[in-house]
């Protein structure tokens, strides 16, 4: 999709590790991507945590810049996005994360519009002085769940200035005309709703993902399932079914809450992590194994 | 007239779970109300005058009158059925989902007043009603809790933040996103993402298309000026829609100036509810508007006396016609709303809205006796009574018990 990335050069941050300066490269085998709430449920466990995401076999790291109103996630990730607003976290303090991060996975910043609207100083234009930030830490892209295509011309226009890419959600309810706009603007990978609501683990893969799957199927772009999906079973489901990755957010998020509620060291909430990082990683394997072959090979 | 966007406010700021339902509510806003397709409009005139109780009336508040030294008129939204302006929206909106096939209402609520609005309309029209409501407003508002219990509603309290009506929106959004192929959100206020700040106004504007007409019965002119209180801005686009051509009427929209207009960035807390007078704009639930919010863009908790008025944010129109200059904000502290409240209740035998005495208390601000002088009010001034204040009597007595008010009864009668 993005004629850029032969142009772009790997970023390097403060603790020395290179990131792949392309998202869709990093779908070249199925794809675990996992998110955590950065700083959740503080600044220091969470750079450990998401380093064990990354010794797991991530692939892409959403890493999300809390907003007090997260109007699209569930109960899970409202209470990961309370618990590190609570532990001091704003804008920059997310970047100085990101910076201080020692991972060689690239990494998408997904957050509200407002947060990305309004940093800068006084008088900046609204949106560049936050993709500038994101760009000069080693962010590869963005999630904005409240910005839809039709807002998303600043935002667009800013990351194709600074060769970052804009990732969009295409939802169980997107068909037509909707579907096309979203999938000419989108850049690195397509998340893809896998059933409505909002984010939270569940026991089942939706009939909704393969629907979905199918419509998407003629475009030419990475697809990353995501909501719901909460085992190394599930993961293989749904690569099977034709993803080309997993996003997994509130099954990891719970295991920090857990940790944090029962007052786990933090080592061992690492562990637990990046044991379950393990088994996303190792379904989505799993699951292309089971893949129809292409007719013809 | 359909408008989703104000000058720079309002929009589509929504997961995309919902845009899906968001175009198809645009259309049926278009086809029902704009062009009044299947006589959608007429159904809704008609249940509003039989069902609702309109025309209200518009009456000369003697006492008022005499006191400010001006004509003083009444819009009494009041007398509506419920008690407030909320059913002109919420029996439009629920009306408008069953024409669109929608199997399932759900609402969320500040004062209650809109929860109860749409109760009702739900009773009335025959459709399942869920509303969401802060714990906090629970607690304050509880005679509404129970009238939309009565009415065959469920509530359900959101415990998340300080429990208000910001929380309750962001709980009812989510609710959307789950269920949107079979529900309608009924929105209670021109806030959110387009249609609805076009289509509450819309709704509204009964309101000031009535007081328009009312007033040059009564006394052949249009008025100097229109007075209303502002929370999201229902009332006060209401009130104001049929002036807003007129230039020579003066439109002065009343925030919550709560315990004061410092804020604490640190704590992440405004002690009032002055979005248009003192917020910045930026994104919040599904609109781009003028907000409550620190330096990093995270939404500020608000504080008002009255739970109607407590948002953090305000319909993207009436931002845009402050930043014009046709719409004049101006605030009002809790202690102002107190007095105005007693002394509406007093002196005209109406008691308001804690929503609605912000107004009252803007007019004793700046043409009572005690007047600072900052406002030059014309001769006839017409103030929309938002709603009554039965619902307000316990956090008022709680209220006045912890101030010095000359006007307040004494209150040794409710210590029993």
């Amino acid at each position: 999709m993005s004629g850029e990335d032969d142009q772009r050069e790997s970023s390097e941050n403060a603790s020395g590790a290179e990131r792949p300066a392309s998202l869709e490269d990093a779908f070249d085998e199925p794809a675990f991507v996992p998110y955590l709430a950065a700083g959740d449920p503080d600044f220091e466990s969470s750079l450990e945590y998401v380093e064990a995401l990354a010794r797991g076999g991530a692939d892409v790291i959403e890493l999300g810049l809390p907003f007090s109103e997260p109007i699209a996630e569930g109960p899970t990730i409202q209470q990961a996005v309370v618990r590190s607003l609570e532990g001091g976290m704003t804008p920059e303090r997310f970047f100085e994360f990101v910076e201080a991060l020692d991972v060689d996975v690239p990494l998408v910043c997904m957050t509200y519009y407002n947060l990305i609207y309004q940093f800068g100083e006084d008088g900046d234009p609204p949106v560049r002085p936050f993709v500038e930030r994101a760009a000069e830490v080693g962010i590869e892209g963005f999630v904005v769940p409240d910005l839809p295509a039709e807002e998303a011309d600043l935002l667009r226009e800013a990351c194709d200035e600074h060769g970052l890419d804009l990732v969009f959600i295409v939802a169980p309810t997107t068909t037509g005309e909707r579907l096309d706009r979203i999938m000419s603007q989108v850049t690195g990978y397509v998340y893809v709703q896998a059933r409505l609501g909002v984010t939270g683990a569940r026991s089942d893969v939706s009939d909704q993902t393969t629907e979905s799957l199918a419509r998407l199927e003629a475009y030419d772009v990475p697809k990353a399932v995501g909501f719901g999906i909460s085992s190394g079973e599930q993961a293989a489901d749904v690569v099977a079914a034709g993803a080309d990755g997993v996003i997994v957010g509130s099954a990891l998020v719970d295991v920090v809450a857990d940790g944090h509620e029962e007052g786990r060291p933090v080592e061992e909430t690492a562990d637990r992590l990046e044991s379950l990082a393990r088994e996303l990683k190792e379904g989505a394997l799993a699951g292309a194994q089971r893949r129809p072959r292409p007719e013809g090979t | 007239m359909s408008q989703s966007k104000f000058g720079d406010y309002g929009g589509q700021y929504v997961p995309e779970a919902l845009m899906p339902a968001i175009e198809e509510l645009t259309d049926a806003y278009e086809r029902y109300v704009l062009e009044n397709e299947d006589g959608f409009m007429d159904e809704f005139r008609e249940r509003l005058r039989d069902f609702g109780g309109r025309p209200t009336p518009l009456q000369r508040a003697d006492q008022l009158s005499e006191r400010y030294d001006r004509e003083v008129y009444l819009k009494r939204e009041d007398l509506v059925h419920g008690g407030a302006h909320k059913l002109n929206n919420a029996l439009g909106q629920v009306l408008l989902a069953r024409y669109m096939g929608k199997e399932r209402i759900i609402a969320e609520t500040g004062a209650g007043q809109h929860g109860t609005a749409t109760a009702m309309a739900a009773a009335h029209l025959d459709v399942p009603c869920e509303v969401y409501m802060g714990r906090r407003d629970i607690n304050r508002q509880r005679p509404n809790v129970f009238r939309m219990r009565i009415n065959g509603a469920e509530v359900n309290p959101v415990d998340i933040g300080r429990g208000t009506l910001k929380e309750a929106i962001s709980e009812t959004m989510r609710d959307w996103a789950t269920t949107v192929e079979t529900t309608h959100y009924v929105i209670g206020s021109v806030v959110g993402p387009a249609p609805f700040p076009a289509m509450v106004r819309d709704f509204q504007s009964v309101i000031s298309e009535e007081a328009r007409r009312q007033c040059e019965e009564k006394f052949g002119d249009l008025p100097g000026a229109v007075l209303a209180c502002a929370g999201g801005g229902s009332n006060t686009m209401g009130a104001f829609a049929n002036f807003l051509d007129d230039e020579e009427v003066d439109l002065y929209a009343v925030e919550a100036g709560g315990s004061s207009l410092e804020v604490d960035e640190e704590e992440g807390i405004a002690p009032h509810s002055a979005s248009l007078s003192t917020g910045d704009e930026g994104v919040l639930h599904g609109a781009r508007t003028k907000l409550l919010q620190d330096s990093h863009g995270q939404i500020m908790e608000s504080h008002s006396v009255s739970s109607g008025l407590d948002y953090s944010g305000v319909g993207p129109e009436l931002a845009y016609l402050v930043d014009e200059g046709r719409v004049t904000p101006v605030n009002v502290d809790d202690d102002a709303a107190l007095e105005a409240f007693h002394r509406l209740s007093q002196d005209e035998g109406i008691i308001p809205a804690l929503e609605t005495a912000h107004a009252f208390g803007f007019l004793e601000k700046v043409a009572g006796p005690d007047a600072d002088g900052g406002v030059e009010l014309p001769g006839t001034v017409v103030v929309n009574v938002s709603g009554r204040g039965d619902k307000d009597l316990e956090s008022v007595i709680e209220e006045t018990d912890q101030r010095q008010l000359d006007n307040a009864p004494t209150m040794e009668v409710f210590d029993g």
